[in-house]
């Protein structure tokens, strides 16, 4: 016991460097944003009228409840990403969810209230078609799940299978879809494409097939896609090559009735494909007999079945879109349709669209209610509205109340109610960043008024004393203003403090310490995102992206240049596609070049044109070089510089690695060439470092006081492959680090007996990567150390063409007791911090691992050199410290990557973890040495400060008298 | 006396050409051309180099590389000497500060039959043309396998690297090249080290063992000490306590 408190009482000194927060810094420096993604289905609680809750389910295979007040989350249950969380189908009873997941594979079932699993039951394998609730007599007690080949009844109460039965002929009839309209009978509707549809009906009770019919339908295909039940157990299908409605009853009929459009005195849009729409208030009950048909991209129909005749309700001419909703015994239908469509002079083509309006209407009279309409505003940087989600509710009076959540094509999910006014909007595009960006916030008005005053010509010394004056007296003024803001603020209330941040009253801080992040989702939508609080600043959707689309991100110019604002970058290399940017306030009046041709790499030179833009060039698939901006000036310093720029491409397809230069006119040569064959292995990486990295020390001090130089090559590249052979005893990982100029390769290493995935991290002078050991059957961790050796080549600069000596590698790996999501190193300002390597896991922590950790010169043997240069001694195991988490209890659902940014002190690293979550911190690798802490005590250090300065002061008067009376005697 | 250091030192670069002379003799005892098959376990490919005023690349032969096949490959040079006119050539790209390139045809190294181990295109490499006039065409080499035998790569430096400017007088200089060849396969990442880490703990273990002295408990060695120690800090403390809160709050602030 002693030996043990012994232990840990070293392992506290040793480790002091503990990076956990205090109770009351918690959220202080950090923030947690959590998403669910693109919204597949949802529902509304409705089984109590003051339910808050919205259930949806998402293409990101979550499951949650939102807050429809506030639009915060009550609960959220991560699935496993892929086909296998897939979320087939969400059915909602009372109190129970029901889930069908990963194409039928489970069915679950969660209490609505607490998000608490009632149960799950494994289905038989089989791949999914459709699931409905089954009421009988009034109450919905089971739930059936069509498969390909049987359906199966299960107990809404426990899940238990009730009766499981083979479809008949399954293999010719593909069933799609099954119906009960709450009388004892399951209905299970199948179609052989182009001939007849099958309709089974089975009891309720024990499944016995009652009746099986045929009818023909040979227009038919898709029954999901083009019909509907309403009513008595009525199939409405709509044809698009015939434009008619055709009509069956389900329990009688063996025929279909043809309605054409033109009968109704209805004419549809030759392109466009009619689509009914029904609603099922009640699984118990029957379908209401009123559907929507759209007949156009803009047109809906509120129609209704009476006595087998169709009537027209009412035309909705011009609707985006419509929804039914249902409260007590009265339906509703919600019906959106365009407001002041506004039609842009100088693009007569596009239809601007500014705000829609949302009236409800009575369902089974087609009437307007009254004082029902609802104003949406649409976001000009958003996209269009694709879905309505209506939650109606009676109010006092028994009229109908709702409240609309719109999900529009940029993932947002916005909820309003009565007369328009948002109550919250979630971006759910943030689920799925690609890559981003951090860029520094704006000089304030009185310091951009400094270097206004720099930056002018002189004219004269009484005018620039003058300019000096009025400038001082300007920055006095906002000091005063400042003064005063405090000591307004400090009288009133915490809670009343508005802290409202706009893209206005930005600027930097006093340590540069808050940031703007510049997020790119997947869909396309771009993101502006105050580091501090996680507030959004400003948004930018950008439709006809395509889903794989491969985005890049680039300061084009930082905010060091006042007063050009800064600018970015953002290529698409798929559909060529250019933008540039401000950080704040929208698209730069730069003209985005035409790409006639795809690019195969951007690089963006340390060049800067008059504007202090950097300059981008971008090569094409012709290898052909264009440069942005392409002024004269520009293209004259390229010119001047062609000779000394190099880049490489990477052809992963064929493992080829080519490296160009550039000629004086814009045009390239290869200069060199390796080839991996790709029989033998692929190039799954390429990394570079990280430009805006800086390294401090040039060496590392060893025991007997002599110098160990690190071999900095700012161009060196760290390849990583896969070999193709994936047996456990012949698959490898080959790590080469070729110099991305000469091409030289300056190292080559396999692993053997490993596998991927690989994750890469490549700084300073060392290499860190993770695998999978198919021998061991663990993950493992190793680094890869270059050094120069005791004498430097040429201290002054690094060129890769002058370089002969191949450096020392040292190199040393060890075992990971966890698999991991995603890493990244930590960068500082100036790089005299100790680094530590950000691993995001699977369970959602972030772990700061000291690279002290991973360091080649781990001693085995432990000597006093060794000790004197505080090495630790090797441990063929890395540990998991939990005060190495930063994340605390905040984890970040599957962490796709994370993004290190300095700041403007030294000690500290601003970090950016992404994935389903956003996650924003601080780090201090090498704890905050350059900052006084949170509770310094400023009152202890002045008061004792100016009893010294009054102590000397009297003490010196007392001495003076002294002296005097002294000389008197 | 100047006169005569200066005719010696033209003595001795004399005497080192014929020296090198003789090595260029040595090495050139094939020409290098196309390929051919020498042994059963060998063959050679050639090595082409190319140096132009206007930088396109126009390869030429230089020399021919034997490669020996097999578990180990190792690999040889035999080159040819620079003729007048690529020496006043490389002379003129070096001013220019244009580029020397070399390529070498891709290659298998573990093929059994001739016809297996050659494939399509080239590895390529350059240096500065003034870096090899500078070094007098003293040049390293290093061709690259990957795993199983395949040539991925080829590097070349120049000894010393820097162009510096300074002139080279003789043509005899850029007449031989003085290369260092060596081929490479990739080194074996080394795995977690747990046998030695395991013995070692053992190692210590036993040490302990063997010594009485360590086993006895940090408490049973430091009683001594440590219980005046803690009877000290007690009285401290609980003077502190009765003292009153104002000088214990002000510590614990500046402690923090």
């Amino acid at each position: 016991m002693a030996k043990l408190i012994l232990l840990l009482l070293e392992l506290c000194i040793i480790f002091c460097v503990v990076h956990a927060v205090f109770e009351d810094q918690v959220g202080k420096f950090d923030w947690r944003q959590q998403y669910v993604g693109k919204v597949r289905f949802s529902h509304f609680d409705t089984q109590m009228q003051s339910s808050k809750k919205v259930l949806v389910a998402t293409e990101s295979n979550v499951f949650a409840a939102l807050n429809s007040r506030t639009g915060e989350l009550f609960w959220r249950h991560v699935d496993k990403t892929g086909p296998e969380g897939n979320i087939d189908a969400l059915l909602h009873h009372a109190q129970d969810a029901i889930l069908v997941v990963g194409n039928g594979r489970v069915l679950r079932s969660w209490d609505v209230n607490i998000g608490g699993l009632n149960w799950e039951v494994l289905l038989d394998s089989g791949s999914f078609r459709s699931a409905s609730l089954v009421g009988q007599q009034g109450t919905v007690k089971h739930v059936a799940v069509l498969k390909k080949a049987f359906i199966s009844v299960h107990y809404l109460s426990n899940g238990h299978q009730k009766w499981i039965e083979n479809l008949p002929d399954s293999e010719t009839v593909d069933y799609q879809t099954v119906y009960s309209g709450g009388n004892g009978h399951v209905l299970v509707l199948g179609v052989v494409p182009h001939s007849h549809i099958t309709i089974v009906v089975y009891s309720m009770e024990d499944g016995e097939i009652i009746k099986q019919v045929s009818v023909e339908a040979p227009w038919l295909s898709n029954i999901p896609a083009s019909c509907v039940v309403v009513g008595q157990g009525i199939l409405m299908c709509a044809d698009s090559t015939t434009m008619s409605l055709n009509t069956l009853d389900l329990h009688q009929q063996t025929q279909m009735t043809q309605i054409p459009l033109q009968s109704l005195g209805l004419e549809a849009d030759p392109d466009f494909h009619p689509s009914l729409m029904s609603h099922q208030p009640n699984a118990a009950q029957k379908p209401l007999s009123e559907f929507f048909l759209q007949l156009g991209p803009e047109r809906y129909l509120l129609l209704q079945l009476n006595n087998g005749q169709i009537v027209t309700l009412r035309d909705f001419n011009p609707a985006l879109l419509a929804s039914f909703a249902t409260t007590g015994e009265k339906t509703v239908a919600a019906v959106m349709s365009p407001k002041n469509k506004t039609v842009s002079k100088s693009q007569i083509s596009l239809l601007f669209l500014d705000a829609c309006s949302i009236n409800l209407f009575s369902a089974d009279t087609g009437r307007r209610l009254l004082d029902t309409t609802l104003i949406f505003t649409v976001d000009p940087n958003g996209g269009k509205p694709e879905k309505l989600h209506v939650q109606a509710f009676l109010k006092k009076d028994d009229s109908v109340g709702y409240r609309v959540m719109v999900q529009t094509e940029d993932q947002t999910l916005t909820f309003i109610q009565q007369p328009g006014r948002v109550m919250w909007t979630r971006e759910e595009a943030l689920s799925d960043v690609v890559t981003m960006e951090m860029v520094d916030l704006p000089l304030t008005g009185t310091q951009a008024e400094l270097e206004g005053e720099f930056g002018k010509k002189a004219d004269g010394l009484f005018s620039m004393v003058l300019k000096r004056l009025s400038s001082q007296l300007i920055m006095l003024q906002a000091w005063i203003a400042h003064l005063w803001k405090l000591f307004y603020d400090a009288r009133k209330p915490r809670s009343q403090v508005k802290n409202d941040i706009s893209i206005d009253n930005l600027s930097r801080d006093e340590f540069n310490l808050q940031k703007m992040m510049v997020m790119v989702t997947s869909s396309g939508k771009l993101f502006g995102i105050d580091s501090k609080t996680g507030a959004i600043l400003w948004k930018h959707y950008l439709d006809n992206i395509p889903s794989n689309a491969a985005f890049k991100l680039m300061v084009q110019r930082t905010t060091a240049h006042f007063p050009h604002p800064p600018q970015c970058t953002f290529l698409l290399t798929e559909i060529l596609y250019i933008s540039f940017f401000f950080f704040f306030g929208g698209r730069s009046q730069v003209t985005p070049p035409a790409l006639p041709q795809p690019i195969l790499q951007s690089l963006m030179l340390p060049l800067m044109d008059q504007d202090y833009a950097k300059v981008l060039l971008l090569v094409d698939d012709q290898y052909k070089v264009s440069a942005f901006p392409s002024t004269k000036n520009v293209l004259q310093q390229l010119q001047e510089t062609a000779s000394s720029i190099f880049f490489f491409l990477v052809d992963s397809s064929q493992g080829r690695l080519s490296g160009y230069r550039l000629r004086t006119d814009l045009s390239t040569e290869q200069v060199w060439e390796v080839v991996i064959p790709t029989e033998v292995q692929k190039i799954v990486f390429v990394k570079g470092k990280r430009p805006n990295e800086h390294v401090h020390s040039q060496g590392r001090v060893m025991g007997d006081r002599s110098v160990l130089y690190k071999y900095l090559n700012p161009n060196l590249l760290a390849v990583v492959t896969e070999s193709t052979d994936m047996h456990q005893e012949r698959s490898f990982i080959g790590i080469l680090l070729i110099d991305g100029v000469t091409g030289r390769i300056i190292h080559e290493a396999v692993q053997r007996k490993a596998r991927g995935p690989v994750h890469v991290v490549h700084s300073e002078n060392w290499v860190v990567y993770e695998y999978w050991s198919t021998k061991s059957r663990r993950k493992e961790f190793s680094v890869i150390e270059l050094y120069e050796g005791m004498e430097l080549y040429n201290s002054t600069v690094f060129s890769s063409l002058d370089r002969p000596h191949a450096p020392q590698v040292l190199q040393q790996s060890y075992i990971f007791p966890s698999s991991i999501s995603t890493m990244e190193a930590t960068l500082t300002e100036k790089g005299i911090t100790s680094r530590h390597i950000l691993i995001g896991l699977p369970s959602g922590g972030i772990l700061s691992l000291p690279k002290m950790f991973l360091d080649p010169r781990r001693p085995e043997i432990i000597t006093e050199q060794s000790r004197e240069e505080n090495l630790i001694p090797y441990a063929p195991e890395l540990i998991i410290r939990t005060e190495w988490f930063i994340n605390y209890n905040q984890s970040v659902s599957r962490v796709r990557g994370i993004y290190t940014a300095p700041s403007g002190l030294e000690s500290t690293c601003l970090v950016v973890a992404y994935g389903l979550d956003i996650y924003q911190t601080r780090v201090y690798p090498s704890k905050q040495f350059d900052v006084l802490k949170d509770d310094y005590d400023y009152m202890l250090i002045s008061s004792v400060l100016f009893a010294l300065f009054f102590a000397t002061m009297i003490s010196k008067r007392l001495a003076e008298v002294k002296l005097l009376n002294r000389a008197w005697r | 006396m100047a006169r005569l250091l200066a005719f010696k030192a033209v003595i001795i670069i004399n005497v080192l050409f014929s020296v090198c002379t003789d090595l260029a003799y040595c090495n050139n005892g094939r020409r290098g051309g196309d390929p051919l098959e020498t042994e059963m376990s060998g063959f050679s490919v050639p090595l082409e180099h190319s140096f132009e005023l206007d930088d396109v690349a126009k390869f030429q032969s230089r020399g021919s590389l034997l490669l020996k096949t097999g578990r180990e490959p190792s690999v040889s040079l035999a080159q040819n000497q620079l003729s007048e006119d690529d020496r006043a050539k490389l002379k003129e790209v070096a001013a220019v500060d244009g580029l020397y390139r070399i390529r070498v045809p891709r290659v298998f190294l573990q093929a059994d039959r001739q016809t297996e181990w050659q494939m399509e295109g080239y590895l390529t490499a350059f240096v500065r043309a003034c870096a090899m006039v500078e070094s007098h065409l003293s040049d390293v080499i290093t061709l690259h396998t990957d795993v199983s035998g395949y040539l991925i790569g080829v590097s070349i430096v120049t000894l010393p690297g820097a162009c510096r400017g300074t002139e080279v007088e003789d043509e005899v200089d850029l007449e031989v090249f003085n290369t260092t060849l060596s081929i490479m396969a990739p080194v074996n990442a080394p795995g977690p080290e747990t046998a030695l880490f395991l013995e070692r703990m053992e190692q210590e273990s036993e040490k302990k063992g063997k010594n009485p002295q360590e086993q006895k408990s940090f408490f049973a060695k430091y009683w001594m000490y440590i219980v005046p120690l803690v009877l000290f800090l007690m009285m401290s403390g609980a003077q502190d306590q009765s003292g009153g809160g104002a000088g214990g709050g002000a510590a614990n602030g500046g402690g923090r």
